[in-house]
């Protein structure tokens, strides 16, 4: 690599990678300011300056790169998956449960997806393949009270974990985000420290709309975690990156994939070096 | 959270000369603020440049006319130029071709493919009075052809019986095959969701495309799509050919920047909009909402 002298039009190109990888403009300006304050005028190359960056953007996500940790005195640790539709809630409990189990746990799912069309059927075949038992009822069933079932029967076989799924839900619709805090409420009924994990399931595809999506679910439903699905796509996800200085949410693991495998920790340096194009 | 593009302006504004022609200089410091809101609102970084191109040749040089606010000329030059580029008239579906009418449903994993199969299906029948079969090609996501039969059923429209075991190419030529015996009008394709990357996956709705020979190729996409909507809309259009978008989840909060990064780079038009997760949530693209949405106002 040759190296050339950081000037404007090279600040430039270095703004455009990161919005380019979904930083914002706010947060892409800055970082590029902060190159620019250090190097301005020398002559670097650019494998340098990529690395300047993904240091950066290292040091801004390592505090947020924390696993799930699953307290054993809780019988059942309870995790709620809320999200935006489509965002892989269904796919990311299938994932989890596979993990869990590894671990020698026993895993008990709720299908609390009961509005859209086989959301309940999705569920109970990575129930299958995962061997967890499924506390389910039909489509148009009230999810809270099937919540509060799974809660019961979970608790009562001695769980180590129960993981909740809820229906897909634009953070801009009032009354679907109150039936996500009946759920909530509802649980709370037999265990007041339940929901012990509230995770937010984000698709790395989604630009800034997802600064108002964890606003308005932390807000609403106290999410403690996020998972950040489908980095093995072209999306990087860059937007973690404000949400990891404005909200400081643990961010608990990637998705990579539609396979019962393909659940990752966050890995603060894998996650920079790739957001700026680096390898490895 | 974001700012529109008013309050962004509104300083600026406030400085500029209130006669003469706007120059050069303040129609490039109410660009800055253009540039920032277009990515604010998710339009693709390629996009934003060509658009705030396109803009500043139009305005530079305009007469102020006496007692109009020239804050209020940019804003408009601004909204006008990307009702333009979002493409002024609305498209429907295209069904001029020999029943059973191929249509493939293409897009990423969770756009709502799905879902919007089976809206599109509903809008045929009811307003066009055509036969439609729901097909599902989807052999990977668990329950997505029991899903589409949900939705099929909902709609009071044909789907195609299930064969477990069958591959999506072979699932594809039974639709087509069921659609000419059956009299269908219409054959819904709806294929499972892929990464635009993802090569085999590619290759495989390839060959979907070549045993169906589809007349409407709808790529469907999320509104709250960033910058991966450019690679998105390359990929799908340079590998299979898409004729048209879809633009779902419209009813949430996202100034759906994304519509223009992709008819930018496809040329193709947004043909419907998604508004709601029931069947009938859906909608004809109208560019003038769309832009005011991007822009925040
Ligand atoms: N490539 C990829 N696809 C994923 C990933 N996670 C989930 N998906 C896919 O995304 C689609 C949606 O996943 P779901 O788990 O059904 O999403 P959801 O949030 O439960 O969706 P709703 O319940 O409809 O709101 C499916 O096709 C999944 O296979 C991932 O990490 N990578
Ligand atoms: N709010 C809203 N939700 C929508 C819209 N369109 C689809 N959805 C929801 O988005 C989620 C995913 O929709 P699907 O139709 O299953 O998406 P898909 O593209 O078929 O997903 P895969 O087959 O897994 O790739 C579901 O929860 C739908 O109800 C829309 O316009 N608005
Ligand atoms: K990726
Ligand atoms: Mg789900
Ligand atoms: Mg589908």
């Amino acid at each position: 690599f040759t190296k050339r002298k950081l000037d404007d039009e090279a600040l430039e190109e270095l703004e455009e990678l990161l919005i380019r990888a979904d930083l914002g403009p706010t947060t892409a300006a800055r970082m590029t300011a902060g190159l620019a304050r250090t190097r301005f005028g020398k002559e670097v190359s650019p494998q340098e300056v990529r690395e300047y960056l993904a240091g950066e953007v290292q040091k801004l996500v390592e505090p947020v790169a924390r696993p799930l940790v699953i307290e054993p005195e809780r019988r059942p640790h309870v995790i709620l998956l809320v999200g935006v539709n489509g965002t892989g809630k269904t796919t990311t409990i299938g994932k989890l449960a596979r993990q869990l189990r590894e671990e020698g746990k026993t895993v008990w799912m709720a299908a609390g997806d009961t509005f859209r069309a086989a959301a309940v059927s999705q569920l109970k075949v990575w129930g299958e393949r995962t061997g967890c038992p499924v506390v389910a009822k039909d489509t148009g069933a009230d999810a809270a009270g099937l919540a509060f079932e799974a809660l019961e029967k979970a608790r009562a076989a001695g769980a180590d974990v129960l993981l909740i799924d809820t229906a897909g839900r634009l953070q801009n619709k009032t009354g679907l985000m109150e039936e996500l805090r009946k759920i909530v409420r509802v649980i709370k009924k037999l265990d007041p420290e339940a929901p012990h994990t509230t995770l937010l399931t984000l698709d790395a595809t989604t630009g800034q709309n997802a600064h108002s999506q964890v606003e308005v679910f932390k807000e609403m439903v106290a999410i403690n975690g996020l998972v950040l699905t489908k980095l093995d796509g072209s999306a990087r996800g860059g937007v973690l990156v404000a949400l990891a200085e404005k909200f400081g949410l643990p961010v608990h693991a990637i998705g990579v994939g539609e396979g019962v495998y393909d659940l990752r920790p966050f890995d603060a340096r894998q996650f920079a070096r790739a957001l700026v194009g680096l390898e490895g | 959270m974001f700012e529109g593009l008013t309050g962004r302006l509104g300083d600026i504004f406030d400085r500029l000369r209130r006669r003469g022609a706007l120059s050069e200089e303040d129609v490039g410091a109410a660009l800055r603020e253009v540039r920032i809101a277009l990515l604010e609102a998710d339009v693709a970084l390629p996009a934003v440049k060509a658009f705030v191109a396109g803009v500043k040749e139009k305005a530079v040089g305009q007469e102020v006319l006496r007692g109009i606010n020239p804050g209020h000329m940019v804003i408009k030059i601004v909204h006008d130029h990307l009702v333009e580029l979002l493409g002024e008239t609305s498209e429907e579906i295209n069904l001029s071709a020999t029943p059973p009418v191929p249509v493939l449903m293409l897009g990423l994993q969770g756009s709502g493919k799905t879902t919007t199969s089976a809206k599109i299906a509903l809008r045929l029948k009811t307003r066009e009075k055509k036969k439609v079969l729901l097909a599902s090609l989807d052999t990977r996501r668990p329950a997505a052809q029991e899903q589409l039969k949900v939705l099929a059923d909902q709609v009071g429209v044909a789907s195609l019986p299930i064969i477990p075991g069958q591959t999506p190419v072979q699932i594809a030529r039974r639709a087509m095959e069921t659609g000419r015996l059956e009299g269908f009008d219409v054959v819904m394709l709806d294929t499972a969701g892929r990464l635009a990357i993802d090569d085999e996956l590619m290759a495989e709705v390839v060959e979907i495309r070549d045993a169906t020979k589809p007349v409407e190729s709808l790529l469907v996409v999320d509104a709250m799509t960033g910058q991966d909507a450019v690679t998105v809309a390359t990929n799908f259009n340079e590998r299979v050919g898409i004729t048209g978008i879809v633009m779902t989840r419209i009813d949430g909060d996202a100034r759906g920047g994304a519509a223009l990064s992709m008819r930018y780079v496809t040329g193709k038009p947004i043909k419907l909009l998604g508004v709601g997760e029931k069947v009938d949530a859906l909608e004809s693209f109208h560019p003038d909402r769309i832009a005011g949405r991007i822009l925040g106002m």
